[in-house]
């Protein structure tokens, strides 16, 4: 039954390859923007707050296509880019993971953010007084304290994009072994007559792909929560 | 030197406090909301004052008039919280060693080994601070402190969250901390016993203001400068040697310049200096020397000041060849002896009046009388 096709197989490592990269390009703004609304006291600060969690409540086909009008080589984000870096979202496979970051982008910064605002500050005043400047205490005592929460912003950050659809498919199209991630592949399946046993079949690799996650998560999430916990 | 001048107001509450310490261990004294911890904070620069200035060694770390503030990772201030506040994710030598990171070769004068061994935390260097003692954990963070080589140290009530058994267990590494290293100290501390034992000086806070500062023994003697709560633990504060012990009772004779005085047994060697606390209300007054009494301290003294405290009882200082002891009395008693300035009498004291229950053995120790 698992006798995938080479197209199948490229949807199974596509997605995989997006997932990833949208999770390891979002974290350190992640962190970044986490840290602003933890720690931060500024004007605009809830709209910050409203355009980050902005993706959660639009429909994903709007974020798509907002994404499509301004990240699209006729876009203004899209074309600059494009002119200087020769960064090209569009119809790629990057723009895929760019959707899907964006997509992810909230339930990592939240998870993060909860951690954060659990770290005990008194710990960071006492680390100032042993002589680390600011950006070492963030080093070595901040950052590991909030570690189970950026674990988790990134499980939940990998897990959106490995589901993600309506975003990716308005923005990048489905085009097989470039853009046709999962979701695509299985949809593309439900299109078509005949299409049962693929779409069955990348839905059990797809099941399996989100158990491991999760697992692996489960344990690291332990393994930190022990050190820190009973530390 | 420590130079402290400064004004802060904090919502309602106004502190204003100003004072010089050149002591070894230079206590904060005063009830809680008084403004102790406020002062060392601004020292350590978790605070920044409204005004004024601050100044360890002629080093200046802050001074609002010429805008200059030293940030708190590079004033090199040690600081011992009162809740400890070891790192959760690193084990107690991490968490030792984390100081040393950021002290530069040159400025590194604490050794590892010396301040494991004077704290005697060396059999807990593998584990995490969670499964530590309070009293463990506050060890383990005083050698924190004096790892990342400070050159003022400061101490925030590192005894007011610990119980009494784990208090005797700590003061005496503080005794060492304060003789054995050349560290001034700043110690936080609202309690007599603690106060009277360590400090070389003292600083009394109330409400904000400062109210009182110099060495122990002058500042102690002053009964009013106590919260009411405390008063019946203020009284003189004699430093006095080992003259001998008494084996046949169990006793050992401490002298100084008032004379020769019994307390039970220390485990001290002769010559050695032991710092005696002897309560106001455990001095009883003669006028003349008694005969058949129990009590076996019997000092000859003057009258050298008279104080009444409200109306119904008296406080004496009396001058011992020198040594000031404080007596509080009745004033039914005070007019019966018709005591006054100059008058002859005798200082009278149970040696059951000092309490042994708070020593430990083989650590250079206070006898106080509680």
């Amino acid at each position: 039954m698992l006798d995938l096709t080479p197209d199948e197989w490229n949807a199974v490592h596509l997605s995989i390859k997006v997932g990833l990269w949208a999770m390891a390009a979002s974290l350190p703004f992640g962190i970044g923007i986490a840290l602003l609304l933890a720690r931060g006291n500024f004007w605009g600060k809830s709209l910050l707050n409203g355009v980050v969690h902005l993706p959660l409540v639009l429909p994903p086909v709007v974020t798509g296509y907002l994404l499509l009008l301004s990240f699209g080589r006729r876009g203004p984000i899209g074309s600059l880019l494009d002119q200087y870096f020769g960064i090209v979202f569009s119809f790629r496979w990057t723009g895929a993971a760019l959707a899907c970051a964006i997509m992810g982008f909230p339930l990592m910064v939240r998870a993060i953010r909860l951690s954060i605002e659990a770290v005990d500050r008194r710990l960071e005043a006492a680390a100032g007084t042993l002589g680390a400047s600011p950006l070492w205490v963030f080093a070595t005592v901040t950052l590991p304290l909030i570690l189970p929460g950026v674990v988790a912003g990134m499980i939940l950050s990998f897990a959106k994009a490995m589901g993600e659809f309506g975003a990716t498919i308005t923005f990048v199209s489905n085009i097989p072994g470039e853009t046709q991630t999962l979701p695509s592949a299985i949809y593309t399946f439900t299109q078509v007559p005949g299409g049962d046993a693929g779409a069955m079949r990348l839905t059990l690799i797809s099941i399996a792909i989100s158990m491991i996650a999760l697992v692996v998560s489960e344990i690291f999430a332990r393994r930190i929560g022990q050190r820190v916990d009973a530390g | 030197m420590l130079l402290v001048d400064i004004h802060h107001r904090l919502g309602a509450f106004d502190l204003e406090a100003s004072f010089e310490s050149a002591g070894r261990l230079t206590a904060l004294f005063g009830p809680s909301g008084s403004g102790k911890t406020s002062i060392i904070n601004a020292i350590a620069g978790l605070i920044r004052p409204d005004s004024g200035r601050i100044a360890v060694d002629g080093r200046t770390l802050v001074d609002t008039a010429s805008r200059s503030f030293v940030p708190v990772h590079r004033r090199r201030v040690g600081f011992v919280f009162q809740d400890a506040r070891l790192f959760p994710h690193l084990s107690v030598r991490s968490n030792l060693l984390y100081g040393g990171w950021f002290t530069q070769q040159s400025e590194r004068y604490a050794e590892f080994g010396r301040v494991v061994e004077m704290l005697g935390i060396g059999h807990l260097l593998a584990r995490r601070p969670a499964l530590l003692s309070g009293g463990e954990k506050q060890r383990v963070a005083i050698g924190r402190a004096l790892l990342a080589s400070p050159r003022l140290l400061l101490m925030d009530e590192p005894l007011a969250s610990l119980d009494d058994a784990r208090k005797s267990e700590i003061m005496p590494y503080l005794e060492r901390l304060r003789d054995e290293t050349k560290i001034p100290i700043v110690y936080v501390s609202h309690s007599i016993a603690e106060v009277a034992r360590l400090a070389t000086d003292i600083v009394v806070m109330a409400n904000g203001k400062l109210t009182a500062s110099g060495p122990t023994g002058e500042i102690m003697r002053r009964l009013d400068l106590l919260p009411p709560e405390e008063v019946g633990e203020g009284g003189a504060v004699l430093d006095m040697r080992v003259l001998g012990h008494d084996e046949a009772f169990g006793m050992t004779v401490l002298g100084a310049g008032a004379g020769e005085m019994r307390v039970p047994r220390i485990d001290r060697p002769m010559g050695a200096a032991v710092r005696v606390r002897i309560r106001a209300r455990d001095v009883m007054i003669a006028t003349e020397r008694p005969k058949g009494l129990s009590a076996l301290n019997i000092l000859p003294g003057r009258v050298a000041e008279i104080s009444q405290v409200d109306g119904t009882q008296v406080d004496l200082k009396l001058d011992c060849h020198g040594d000031l002891l404080v007596s509080r009395i009745t004033r039914q008693s005070f007019e019966t002896l018709h005591l006054a300035v100059g008058r002859e009498v005798f200082a009278v004291i149970k040696t059951v009046a000092f309490d042994r229950a708070n020593l430990s053995p083989g650590a250079p120790l206070v006898l106080t009388s509680d």
